[in-house]
């Protein structure tokens, strides 16, 4: 694949757009690859987390919202802690899916994105998780319905699913949380 | 009779586990003339060598084996050792059980045979030993600098300040090498010229410095102490006594031409100084192009000349002066980069070098400090800089690192971005070698700070389309193919030995390697001397270097060159060829095979004929004792004190003689 490198403008709003969001400067990076050695879920990633930092820098933006990296990324923020340059690689991976968001990019990677959007949302109706209706909406909408049939005697027998949702008292309080971060993210 | 000792020694283990070394010793004891023998833990320590004092005197011994490491480790100590047990300290031979026994054996039986035949040769040859003396010579207390760049430069101001009479020799009209080139200098950016001109001046008006700009050395002869060199003062047609360097003279000449110090980019006249700050300031006519010369037209120059300085007339003067150092400061040149036909076998006018980036840089230079595309004087806007071209290329380069390229490939693309905001820089590269104090913070900062865009990977080829550069290359890390439309293309080209540089090593009888690069004598230990005594290197001619280590080599070199000069006379080692004149026929089949010059023809009266006739002769400062002319004489006049034939078939002999009997 042959590319035509993003002009240096691009690049620079790129970057600071990135920063707006997160704080952290992209142009840091100097490539030694700490965080994808020590990333726990690569397995699961089409890019390496250092690589993403790398597809910023050179404003290949596609490729790096496009990635399910970004989506598959866990925030467990191993790489951040590690980082030989002070790089909160985490927050850069937050920057990214939100700047895909806001564009509506449609990722590779289904799966992550719609139980962020499913769990998101029983939180907001709820204000806390209600497991059955996430897992029951997230394999719906993934086309896999029967997929944790089997598990639900054994869940339910101990307590660990509710057939009823439980809710919590301050859901004002969330809502107005969920408003004051979707005002944020949409900027 | 000689009374020999045998000194055993273990080095810690290094020779006792594989050498048995008390079987050694005891064997020793049998061996023709040995009277003592032992074996100890350290010879070398001061407990070793007392006990080799102690036992001579105690068992009258007259001559030293001690059976250790390599001579070229403690040959020296064990013969100051012999020295002061009150023997002549060439009563003394090392035999090396160590890197040739055991280090390279592991069969303890066998290792400990080898041992001993080694030690047998030594004694063998110890008891044949001719008592030597050392000879000395004396020192002619100056130091020739062959260059004046910062390396020529930095070295003739320590020389000076030691109180050393030094001569800078030049080849270019002005000293200053290719620092004066320069903008500014990584990694402070301070500018090239304040940190320069003041040293330039310091050369001019120091009283002990002389300057031969426009000059070149020619021959050398003789030796460490004293050599005479022949060097040739180019005419400059201009009288540097007369001439005050007003510049009327470049004003009016007619004749325009592109300046070689502005790498082409500017022009300079038929009468010129290269550069404004130039020592000396007196400008040289360039003979190939001036209309006077070739024409006798015109002759401008001379009737402007307020101070009748022009002479046409004035001829190259060869002189001839005597050194007791020489400090090589010739420096380096840039790779050719023509012979890469993916970069456009050089002819694409935008495709330049750093030395040229560099000119455009100087507000001083032939751009006035704008960085233009040649082609049509354009400012460039996208500039892509290319690393290691020539460099780490085993293929059709240079297999070395340049080692400095990515340091001014990065302040290049700062300097880019100070001088224009909003230009871009593209650096290609395969590693970044940023290892020197603030260098890794500074390439840091170009890439964070300045926004240079760094990509991964060497440049595959660079061609033209609808009338732009185009730059195609890779960045390895994101895995992505790219294609840069550039104004104009940097090469940071490999830095070379100058052509001529086999010529001077010949001329000094210094090696070089591979590359042209000349060689030190170690290259850890010794990394300013070189093989030929006297001799010293500083600066990129030797390796490249940048300006930090270029000047501390400077210093290193002329320390070196003033210890030498502050000893009223040199010892020379007495280990070396020597004549026998009735044998020598004179055929001087030795003087050709002679590696250092050391063997002239000498006239004698023959003792029996009483007629004159030629002989060999050596020259002790010269000869190093290597024996090629030994070898090759025939009627065996010449023999090599210290290695004499007697005492080499001694020691055939004592290995052939009784072979067999502890076998
Ligand atoms: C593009 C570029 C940018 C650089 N920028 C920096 C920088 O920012 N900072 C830094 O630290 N270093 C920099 N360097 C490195 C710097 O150029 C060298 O460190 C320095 O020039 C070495 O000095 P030198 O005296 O050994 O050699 P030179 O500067 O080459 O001087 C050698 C002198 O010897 C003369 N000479 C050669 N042969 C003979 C002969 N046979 N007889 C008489 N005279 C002779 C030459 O004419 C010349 O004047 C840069 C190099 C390049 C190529
Ligand atoms: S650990 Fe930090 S510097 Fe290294 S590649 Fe990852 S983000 Fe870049
Ligand atoms: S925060 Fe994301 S990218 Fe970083 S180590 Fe954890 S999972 Fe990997
Ligand atoms: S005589 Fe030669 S150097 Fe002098 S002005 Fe004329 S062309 Fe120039
Ligand atoms: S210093 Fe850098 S650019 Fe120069 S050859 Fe070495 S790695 Fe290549």
């Amino acid at each position: 694949m042959k590319c035509s490198i993003a002009s240096d403008k691009f690049r620079r709003k790129f970057a600071e757009q990135i920063e707006e969001i997160c704080g952290e400067r992209i142009s840091l990076c100097y490539q030694c690859g700490k965080c994808s050695a020590g990333c726990p879920v690569t397995y699961a990633m089409d890019y390496l987390p250092s690589q993403i930092t790398r597809f910023a820098q050179l404003g290949l933006t596609d490729k790096a919202m496009k990635s399910s990296t970004i989506w598959i990324c866990a925030s467990c923020q191993t790489c951040s802690v590690r980082c030989p340059r002070g790089i909160d690689l985490a927050k850069i991976m937050d920057a990214l899916r939100i700047l895909a968001k806001r564009k509506g990019i449609v990722p590779k990677e289904q799966i992550a994105p719609l139980f962020d959007g499913i769990f998101l949302g029983s939180i907001e109706k709820y204000g806390r998780l209600n497991e059955l209706s996430l897992i029951t909406k997230l394999n719906m909408a993934s086309g896999r319905p029967f997929k944790d049939v089997s598990l639900l005697p054994i869940m339910l027998k101990k307590g660990k699913i509710k057939l009823k949702p439980q809710k919590s008292n301050p859901g004002k309080e969330v809502r107005y949380l969920m408003r004051k971060v979707e005002k944020l993210e949409s900027k | 009779m000689a009374r020999i000792g045998v000194f055993v020694c273990h080095c810690g283990t290094n020779i006792s586990a594989t050498v048995d070394v008390k079987k050694v010793a005891e064997i020793a004891k049998g061996f023709p003339g040995v009277k003592f023998t032992t074996d100890y833990r350290y010879m070398c320590s001061e407990p070793g060598q007392d006990l080799i004092q102690k036992m001579v005197k105690e068992h009258n011994l007259t001559r030293i084996v001690v059976a250790a490491c390599s001579p070229s480790l403690h040959e020296k100590t064990f013969r100051t050792c012999t020295q002061n047990a009150g023997l002549n300290p060439y009563f003394f031979e090392m035999a090396n059980i160590r890197e040739q026994c055991s280090w390279v054996h592991d069969d303890r039986e066998e290792a400990t045979l080898k041992a001993i035949d080694i030690v047998k040769l030594a004694a063998a040859k110890v008891g044949k030993n001719n008592p030597l003396q050392t000879t000395f010579i004396p020192v002619e207390k100056r130091v020739l600098i062959i260059g004046g760049g910062i390396s020529g430069i930095q070295a003739a101001i320590d020389v000076a300040f030691n109180g050393f009479e030094t001569v800078i020799v030049e080849r270019e009209p002005s000293i200053g090498g290719r620092m004066a080139m320069f903008d500014k200098t990584f990694p402070t950016l301070d500018c090239a010229a304040c940190i320069l001109t003041p040293k330039m001046v310091e050369v001019n008006q120091s009283d002990l410095i002389k300057l031969y700009t426009y000059s070149e050395v020619e021959e050398v002869s003789g030796y460490v102490g004293n050599f005479k060199v022949k060097i040739r003062r180019k005419a400059r047609l201009v009288d540097e006594n007369k001439c005050n360097g007003c510049g009327t003279c470049w004003q009016r000449c007619p004749v325009r031409l592109p300046s070689e110090f502005d790498m082409n980019l500017g022009k300079r006249k038929a009468i010129y100084v290269p550069f404004p700050q130039a020592v000396p300031n007196v400008p040289v006519i360039d003979q190939e192009h001036c209309l006077y010369i070739n024409k006798k037209k015109c002759g401008i120059c001379k009737k402007v000349c307020p101070f009748e300085a022009i002479d046409y007339e004035q001829k190259d003067e060869v002189i001839e002066e005597k050194f007791g150092a020489i400090i090589v400061a010739t420096g380096f040149t840039m790779f050719d980069h023509s012979i890469y036909g993916e970069y456009g076998y050089g002819k694409y006018k935008n495709v330049t070098t750093g030395l040229h980036f560099e000119r455009m840089l100087n507000s001083s230079g032939p751009t006035g400090g704008k960085i233009v595309r040649p082609s049509d004087g354009k400012e460039a806007k996208k500039v892509v800089f290319i690393q290691c071209v020539g460099s780490r290329d085993e293929a059709r380069g240079m297999p070395y690192c340049s080692r400095l390229c990515c340091m001014y490939t990065a302040k290049q693309a700062l300097l880019l971005k100070e001088h224009n905001p909003e230009a871009e820089a593209y650096v290609f590269y395969i590693d970044i070698r940023a290892a020197g104090k603030n260098y890794e913070e500074f390439v840091e900062r170009v890439q964070d700070e300045y926004g240079a865009t760094y990509l991964r990977g060497r440049v595959s080829k660079i061609f033209q389309r609808n009338g732009r550069l185009m730059v195609r290359g890779c960045d390895t890390l994101s895995g992505t193919q790219i294609e840069i439309d550039a104004d104009l293309v940097v090469l940071a080209t490999a830095l070379i030995a100058r052509p001529d540089a086999i010529k001077l090593a010949q001329m000094l009888h210094i090696p070089y390697d591979q590359n042209r690069l000349f060689t030190e004598a170690h290259p850890k230990l010794a990394p300013v001397e070189t093989v030929t005594t006297g001799v010293f290197l500083t600066g990129a001619c030797q390796s490249p270097k940048d300006i930090p280590d270029t000047v501390a080599t400077a210093s290193a070199a002329s320390v070196k060159a003033c210890g030498l000069l502050s000893h009223e006379k040199l010892p020379i080692d007495p280990q070396i060829a020597r004549v026998d004149v009735e044998i020598c026929s004179g055929c001087l089949a030795c003087q050709e095979v002679c590696p250092f010059g050391a063997i002239e023809k000498e006239e004698i009266v023959d003792r029996v004929t009483q007629q004159k006739r030629w002989v060999a002769k050596i020259a002790p400062s010269l000869c190093n004792g290597c024996g090629a002319c030994n070898t090759a004489c025939r009627p065996g006049a010449i023999d090599l004190d210290g290695f004499t034939e007697e005492q080499i078939f001694g020691q055939i002999e004592s290995l052939t003689a009784d072979k067999g009997d502890e076998r």
